[in-house]
């Protein structure tokens, strides 16, 4: 459903200042998305002063410095820090990214905004829900799907059909890109979105893969699949440079293929 | 893509969550409607046909400006000109319905508009389609060809 303005309890009022550290040189301003469902009142942007001296290169270390250092309250999700596991994804400075991989010193201007996933349920700061995120993957299936009775070493593939699959084996399902679709914003109920639709090809494109067909009949419909009007937010936000209106495209390619 | 916008929080979510059904039965939701592939394939080929025909129709209508209104009559009532307008105005018409027809879809949330409006949508296309090649037509039958 389109929302141009925010629902009334969910707008963001002013929240507080946290007071700077004693003794830093060289301090960044930052202000952090702020929610609690057991606090009375609307969300609020919060400011905090971080001590770049004591604190690592990313933007997932500023959120450790504030932790740690001036307000345990503040919750987010992380777990490898290293830009393969996607838990830390985020909207950064006005851009869904991971905060693992993504430089505070990149940043441009004086203030780094950080605010969960665009037009998720918010659980809590910077923590959205993601439950249908992951049942929409759950939809298409992302796994191998034979009849042929499975061989006795492996399935095999040739080098040229595995090249298929670069570009979208790597996806670490962070939401990034779906949150950051107009077309997922309005209708995520229906649309797969850009980060389900991607696996799905992965596994279309896939040799081994005998449910080729009943995968396309799974995804043919106006809303699920075509709802991806290209807008492409999806291939400029993806933190691991992947392309998922391409993989999109392909889809729509393949359908258009079987009819023809 | 805007930070510090479109965001819901607790309330709307636990009036969200009062639905019982399973997350993954609202990701299957009515199941897939096994079509689209027509719509997109019609789109593209009216994309097509339009590329080429409406550069056309800019065209001559700015060069039978200068001959006045009975150069334009004239020009309408030439069996080409006839025809290619009549393909300008089925192709455009069809285009716009299944343009509208996205648009509608993806701003009416509210199911009873939207398909009093999806239908609106297909009565003023064809009533468009029908309204502009009957004038053609005319003129190009009254022309007596």
């Amino acid at each position: 459903m389109v929302q141009l303005t925010l629902p009334r309890n969910s707008k963001i009022g002013k929240g507080k200042e946290w007071p700077k550290p004693d003794g830093a040189k060289k301090l960044k301003k930052c202000r952090i998305y702020r929610y609690s469902p057991e606090e009375e009142g609307n969300p609020r942007w919060d400011t905090y002063w971080v001590d770049l001296e004591r604190c690592g290169p990313m933007v997932l270390d500023v959120l450790f410095y504030i932790k740690n250092t001036i307000d345990p309250t503040l919750a987010f999700r992380r777990s490898c820090r290293e830009g393969v596991c996607g838990s830390c994804s985020m909207n950064i400075a006005g851009r869904n990214t991971i905060a693992c991989t993504q430089g505070w010193d990149e940043i441009a201007g004086s203030t780094i905004t950080i605010a969960p996933l665009p037009h998720l349920p918010v659980v809590k700061d910077l923590i959205g829900d993601l439950t249908n995120f992951y049942a929409q993957h759950a939809y298409v299936q992302p796994y191998l799907k034979t009849d042929t009775p499975e061989p006795e070493k492996e399935w095999k593939q040739s080098e040229e059909d595995r090249e298929q699959l670069n570009g979208l084996y790597e996806c670490i399902l962070c939401a990034c890109c779906s949150t950051s679709c107009p077309s997922y914003w309005w209708n995520g109920d229906k649309f797969l979105g850009p980060a389900a639709l991607l696996q799905a090809y992965r596994w279309l494109i896939d040799s081994r893969d005998e449910a080729t067909g009943e995968r396309l009949d799974d995804l043919e419909d106006p809303f699920k699949l075509y709802r991806c009007h290209t807008i492409m937010n999806c291939a400029q936000t993806c933190p691991k440079g992947l392309n998922p209106s391409k993989a999109i495209a392909e889809i729509k390619h393949m359908l258009v293929e079987r009819v023809t | 893509m805007g930070g510090g916008d479109l965001y819901l929080t607790g309330e709307v979510k636990m009036a969200l969550s009062q639905d019982y059904a399973t997350p993954t039965a609202r990701a299957r939701g009515l199941g897939s409607a096994k079509s689209g592939v027509s719509s997109y394939i019609g789109q593209l080929t009216s994309a097509l046909a339009l590329a080429v025909l409406v550069p056309w129709f800019l065209f001559s209508v700015i060069s039978a400006v200068g001959a006045g209104y009975s150069g334009a009559v004239a020009w309408v009532a030439r069996p080409w000109n006839a025809i290619l307008l009549i393909l300008t105005f089925g192709a455009a018409f069809y285009h716009m319905r299944i343009g509208m027809r996205v648009i509608i879809e993806d701003y009416i949330a509210k199911s009873g508009t939207r398909t009093a409006l999806l239908i609106l949508n297909s009565f003023a296309a064809i009533a468009l389609f029908a309204a502009t090649a009957a004038t053609v037509l005319k003129i190009w039958i009254s022309a007596g060809a």
